[in-house]
């Protein structure tokens, strides 16, 4: 490999590793875990980097069987998947309100396709360097970069829903958000606890599309995950009745949100709500259906 | 060994609630019962449902 190689691999490997960084917030969700979870990831993104920018050297040396490899050991980013999510999983089991398989399968999904995305931009960024000048890789890099943020950003629950506050209320025995049944509490001193801490909201979906999404239990549960992380919980082991819950309308697709927040702030909780990303495994279109095969 | 969905235990304060599959509390009062019934949840880790004003289970969900 001659000095020209070297500098564009250590170039790319450089643009690779900063991406992986790039594309890592430790935020609310406090995972990957501060400091020795991110010192995984940015190993796990270095590797990737330096695949990534090794590829066009070997390609242009003609050495057909370093690509082979590189093949291969590409392959070996689908056990980041595995293992975060054996790592969530069992870590999910001791959360006062846990974030149910969909949002880890999710997140671990994330994981394993952000390392592809290093692979691209360390590739591109060796590319770049080889043959354009310097405003061109600049560029090249900057539009990589902008490639691997459009690429993480998901849409937010706001998107789908319109989100109303409403106090929860007791007919008879039965908790109800709105007109939606949430649960039976039967002890009166729980009634009063659930009165007074509790918060209601009703999440009316923008279309019919969204109905879906919103009605799937896996998306519910993330939302009851997030707002019990970024509002707080009033429960503990030992006090089941004290359970935030999602139940649906089944008439018109609402969904019915009751919370047991810390933090007693309808304007904070809302944008909490809206903020919950959307699961790419919640997502249905049913409207992409094809007509003609309906009219069959 | 845990039970999920299954009724732990009833409390009542009818004379006319008779069940054998499971353990049954009888109560003179409500107050009485509503007492035993904060108690059961703790110590069950369930859930007291009110069927009526008469009538506790104790589930575990």
């Amino acid at each position: 490999m001659s000095i020209n190689y070297t500098n564009a691999v250590i170039f790319g490997l450089i643009i690779g590793t900063t991406a992986r960084l790039y594309m890592m917030r430790t935020d609310y969700r406090q995972y990957p875990t501060y400091l020795h979870g991110k010192i995984v990831h940015v190993a796990l993104g270095f590797i990737a980097a330096g695949l990534g920018s090794i590829f066009i050297p070997a390609l242009l040396q003609k050495n057909y069987t370093a690509i082979t490899f590189l093949t291969l050991a590409a392959s070996q980013f689908r056990e980041v998947r595995n293992m975060e999510r054996n790592t969530m999983t069992e870590l999910d089991s001791f959360e006062l309100v846990p974030r149910g398989k969909t949002y880890i399968e999710g997140i671990a999904v994330a994981f394993e396709s952000r390392n592809y995305l290093v692979i691209l931009t360390s590739l591109v960024s060796t590319g770049v360097f080889l043959y354009g000048n310097w405003p061109f890789t600049v560029t090249a890099v900057l539009l990589m970069f902008a490639i691997c943020k459009y690429l993480m950003s998901g849409k937010k629950l706001k998107d789908l829903a319109d989100i109303e506050f409403v106090q929860p209320i007791f007919v008879g025995n039965g908790l109800h958000v709105g007109t939606i049944y949430i649960m039976n509490i039967g002890h009166p001193a729980r009634q009063k606890e659930i009165l007074d801490v509790g918060m209601g909201f009703i999440l009316t979906p923008k279309n019919f599309n969204y109905r879906n999404s919103l009605a799937n239990l896996g998306q519910r549960q993330a939302i009851l995950h997030d707002t019990a992380t970024s509002l707080g919980i009033h429960r503990d082991s030992g006090t089941p009745s004290l359970t935030p819950l999602i139940k649906r309308d089944l008439k018109d697709g609402k969904i019915g949100i009751f919370l047991l927040p810390q933090l007693r702030d309808i304007q904070k909780a809302i944008e909490v709500i809206g903020g919950v990303p959307v699961l790419e495994n919640a997502i249905k279109i049913p409207s992409e259906r094809d007509t003609k095969e309906n009219n069959q | 060994m845990t039970f999920e969905k299954t009724i732990l235990a009833v409390l009542t304060t009818s004379s006319t609630v008779e069940i054998e599959s499971t353990h049954l509390f009888k109560f003179k009062s409500s107050s009485e019962m509503d007492d035993f019934a904060a108690n059961l949840e703790a110590i069950l880790d369930g859930i007291a449902h009110k069927l009526n004003e008469e009538v506790y289970i104790i589930v575990r969900h």
